[in-house]
């Protein structure tokens, strides 16, 4: 208005910097779209590409069949059994993580002098920083000679040697988010119990931790579901052979590694190979997001309000 | 209820108390049992928290006694081979320092763009949450499964083959999440005073984003994108979707050539039963952790320099 | 100082004549300045020798980029056929359908054998109750719908002991030729064993258990041979152990057989690719006996040779 009529000196440079605000406006908004786009694209390439693979499988027999031959005669194309490598393995590596990653939580948010927290706290979140290749490296040639040395009928590609250096990386995960619930527990609380008499433990166990407990929970939700979509570690040290077994020492195949082993040489399109990688990666993406979505509700619904 | 403050309440338990304190006459402290279980507690916490410690100096010696021995000049800059001792990383090197810069090219004005414009230009409404909560979504999505949607959208649908060009797409979007948040988080540090003050001086907002806010948040998005590339150079699930080259004779001469990045070949050489592509294996594996440590001490670094408390 | 300017001013003539010498020639020995990507895809088996070529084929011609990948024999052919690729590795014979496909799509190609190999049977170092099986044995132990869990199940002196099983994927040409040799019908098996058309990850497999059972590549085998143990395969006429001399005499059946390339006509009329070739048939007798396969006599790659000669001069 005032600003397009007006002649004051700068008044041409104003109506300049006015156009390119309204350029740069648009122009990020175009960037922000992109997260919108990656979204949609992953919704609709997994839909779309499964949707060849639902045309002659029935999805029935996907989600409850419990053979998965795609590649035999006769080919069954039930993912149970890919499914419950994926849980088992993520089931194994929590086994390892959530206690160890809550009582790390504790130790560092409660007991740990500040010096000591200076150096502990960044050598654990390193255990995140490792590329998963090299978990897998580690899990094939250090921790499963080990497990076979305890238990000689373990085969070489087994679920527990992954289990296991999973849950060690994931500990950070569980450890950093359960501290941060933590130490977001207010100061008063901790006081008031210790003027009741309790004795750190008793603070600890009895009073911060189930102060913290959203985003404690939420924090485990979240590192089963990184482990259940990691994919180096199971696809080098787990195995190739699908199995519906509660047998951690055996071969397993998860659904992360069945999409990595069969994309290993390039599948051609319209294969039977390409498409089951979608319809695989289609049930990989829906369990996690409603893994994330429910660690997002936990974390929302059961917060305790302070102040 | 005689000597209750008001809103506390006391389960009944039964058993007969104190008159004044409502405590059971029969109760104990047990004071040294409690402390000794205190203790217990806190050195298995400390132990979990070792554990984790030791774990990762497992791996470490593992990996830098396996293959410290491979570690050789011709090692660095030599190709692929079927001989153990011949074998080398530099078209490895190469093609993860070409999807490195190609990705950061992509990545960073996308990332810091859109924090931009959900910190400083978006209305708070409904749609701005729902984004926000769509790239946190974005952030938890299996690696594998971004490796899916190149193969789909950048190898078949644009065309590119299995090129770099791809995989660096690919990998920009896998880590534009982290980022995006991670920018948000700079941004959002940085005080309103700074922004109020550059407006009263007659700035537009983009004036007063680019010389007084982004300036200040730079060392925070620097970190963020520094650790997020860290992350990406590790990344080997994806690159096998969209076609790393298992042999490779040559180094990739341009974005649409054909390539292989350090993470592909560490899988390509573990997979290979003989020992001494194990330790081929290894010794590639201590050069990535070398290189995330240089980028990581450098993101550490700029925090600590460049960081304000305000 | 006169010398070196001297130098300067030449090196671009030089330059110019080695790069006319190079666009002129057709032979392909000793040009230096041949350039372009060839694209090799198929059996795991054939990979090796393939890969040898191609390493010390850059060796010499630093500037032409051979990519050799390892889909398997099925999936090599549908990426051939589909254009994709300019030479097939194979270990099998090029099946009707995939030559229909082939025609279908206007992809041209010769067949070339490069190498005998056998399939090898193995078990764990350790295992030392099995020298030797007969085919039925096999056939018994891998045909579909096989119900047999444990070694004793083929053989009561065996022990109880749950065999494991690793074999060839089913994109693998040895599956193919495996379940042609021992079930008589190719692709037919039982699926609840430890498939890879890797066959490192079956070496590792196999070397790994000590009650396995596998089957892949006798160049696996060979390179691997101290850390795994051969089983000698009886087809009737006795126990014969793969070696390079059974293989080479036939002996050693029903699991002996050729390797094949299969290279696109069209292919053959860039200079890179020709050389290539010749380079591959050249070398590969030496080559296929290093990397543990059995080699063809001179005058089958000669007539390979013959063979390339005329389909790139566009018979």
């Amino acid at each position: 208005m005032a600003a397009e009529t007006a002649s004051f000196p700068g008044a041409a440079g104003l109506r300049r910097r006015k156009r390119t605000e309204r350029v740069i406006a648009r122009l990020l908004f175009v960037f922000s779209a992109v997260s919108i786009l990656t979204t949609l694209g992953i919704v609709a390439v997994l839909l779309l590409e499964s949707a060849r693979f639902f045309a002659d499988v029935s999805p029935f027999e996907f989600l409850t069949g419990t053979e998965w031959t795609p590649l035999f005669r006769p080919a069954r194309f039930g993912v149970l059994p890919l499914l419950m490598g994926s849980v088992l393995i993520a089931g194994g590596a929590a086994i390892v993580a959530l206690p160890l990653g809550l009582a790390a939580a504790i130790y560092l948010s409660e007991y740990a002098g500040d010096r000591t927290r200076a150096w502990l706290k960044p050598t654990l979140e390193l255990l995140a920083g490792v590329p998963t290749v090299v978990y897998g490296y580690f899990a094939l040639s250090f921790v499963t000679p080990i497990i076979r040395s305890i238990l000689p009928g373990t085969s070489i590609f087994n679920a527990a040697s992954a289990s296991i250096v999973m849950g060690i990386m994931i500990i950070p995960m569980v450890s950093s988010l359960s501290e941060d619930a933590m130490r977001a527990v207010p100061q008063v609380l901790r006081e008031g119990a210790y003027a009741l008499g309790a004795t750190k433990f008793e603070v600890a166990a009895r009073t911060i931790v189930p102060a913290a407990l959203s985003g404690i929970l939420a924090s485990f939700v979240l590192a089963v579901s990184r482990a259940i979509g990691e994919t180096m570690i199971v696809t080098i040290a787990a195995g190739s052979t699908p199995a519906l077994t509660l047998n951690p020492f055996t071969s397993v195949q998860t659904m992360t590694a069945y999409i990595a082993q069969t994309s290993f040489g390039e599948a051609p399109q319209g294969s039977v190979e390409y498409n089951t990688i979608f319809a695989v990666g289609l049930a990989l993406f829906a369990l996690t997001l409603a893994m994330n979505v429910i660690s997002g509700m936990i974390l929302r619904r059961y917060r305790e309000a302070y102040e | 209820m005689t000597g209750q403050p008001s809103g506390v309440q006391r389960r009944p338990t039964g058993r007969p108390t104190d008159a004044v304190s409502d405590v059971p006459k029969d109760f104990q402290p047990r004071l040294r049992a409690r402390a000794r279980a205190g203790t217990v507690f806190a050195g298995l916490c400390f132990a979990a928290t070792l554990v984790g410690v030791l774990a990762l100096a497992a791996l470490l010696a593992d990996i830098i006694t396996d293959g410290w021995h491979r570690l050789t000049p011709g090692f660095l800059s030599g190709y692929p081979s079927r001989f153990a001792d011949r074998a080398g990383i530099l078209p490895a090197l190469v093609g993860s320092g070409w999807v490195l810069a190609l990705t950061a090219l992509v990545a960073f004005p996308l990332g810091v763009g859109t924090a931009i414009w959900l910190e400083e230009y978006a209305p708070d409404n409904r749609f701005t949450r729902a984004v926000e909560t769509n790239i946190a979504n974005l952030a938890g999505v299996p690696s594998i499964v971004y490796g899916i949607l190149g193969l789909a959208l950048f190898v078949r649908a644009f065309a590119l083959g299995r090129s770099v060009l791809a995989a660096a797409l690919t990998l920009a979007l896998l880590i534009l999440p982290v980022i995006i948040i991670a920018s948000q988080e700079a941004i959002k540090a940085v005080p309103d005073s700074i922004r109020l003050g550059a407006y009263a001086l007659g700035a537009t907002r983009w004036e007063a984003i680019c010389h007084s806010v982004l300036p200040l948040a730079l060392p925070g998005i620097l970190t963020g994108t520094i650790l997020a590339l860290s992350r990406a150079i590790g990344e080997a699930a994806p690159v096998i979707l969209v076609g790393a080259l298992g042999f490779l004779a040559f180094v990739p001469k341009g974005p649409l050539d054909g390539f292989t990045v350090i993470p592909f070949q560490i899988f390509s050489w573990v997979s290979r039963p003989q020992v001494e592509f194990q330790e081929l294996a290894a010794a590639a594996s201590i050069v990535l952790l070398v290189m995330l440590l240089l980028m990581n001490g450098t993101a550490i670094w700029l925090r600590n320099r460049y960081s304000r408390k305000y | 100082m006169k010398s070196t300017h001297v130098t300067h001013r030449s090196l671009p003539v030089l330059a110019a004549m080695f790069a006319i010498a190079g666009c002129g020639g057709s032979s392909g020995s000793g040009d230096a300045a041949l350039s372009g990507s060839i694209e090799i895809d198929g059996s795991s088996t054939v990979y090796l020798i393939s890969e040898a070529v191609a390493e010390e084929f850059s060796l010499v011609h630093r500037d032409v980029r051979a990519n050799v990948a390892f889909s398997g024999t099925g999936g090599g052919f549908k990426r051939f056929c589909a254009g994709e690729t300019d030479i097939s590795d194979a270990s099998r014979p090029i099946t009707d359908s995939e030559r229909t496909l082939c025609a279908q799509n206007g992809i041209d190609f010769i067949e070339l054998k490069v190498a005998l190999d056998g399939v090898a049977v193995t078990v764990h170092p350790q295992n030392d109750f099995v020298q030797c099986m007969r085919v039925d044995e096999l056939k018994r132990i891998w045909e579909p719908g096989s119900t047999i869990r444990r070694w004793s199940e083929v053989r009561p002196e065996w022990p109880a002991e749950s065999i494991k099983l690793y074999g060839a994927g089913t994109n693998s040409g040895t599956f193919d030729y495996f379940t042609e040799a021992v079930m008589g019908e190719s692709r037919a098996s039982r699926p609840d064993y430890t498939a890879s058309e890797d066959d490192n990850v079956l070496v590792q497999g196999v070397e790994g258990d000590r009650y396995a059972l596998g089957y892949f590549g006798f160049a696996y085998y060979q390179e691997n041979a101290n850390r795994l143990k051969v089983v000698a395969v009886d087809a009737g006429g006795g126990c014969i152990e793969p070696t390079v001399e059974t293989i080479e005499s036939g002996t050693y059946a029903p699991l002996s057989r050729p390797l094949f390339i299969y290279v696109r006509t069209m292919s053959l009329a860039r200079p890179e690719a020709r050389a290539f070739m010749d380079f591959y048939l050249e070398h590969a007798g030496e080559l296929a006996r290093q990397v543990g396969y059995v080699p063809l006599g001179a005058d089958e790659y000669q007539a390979g040779m013959s063979l390339v000669q005329r389909s790139a001069s566009g018979s």
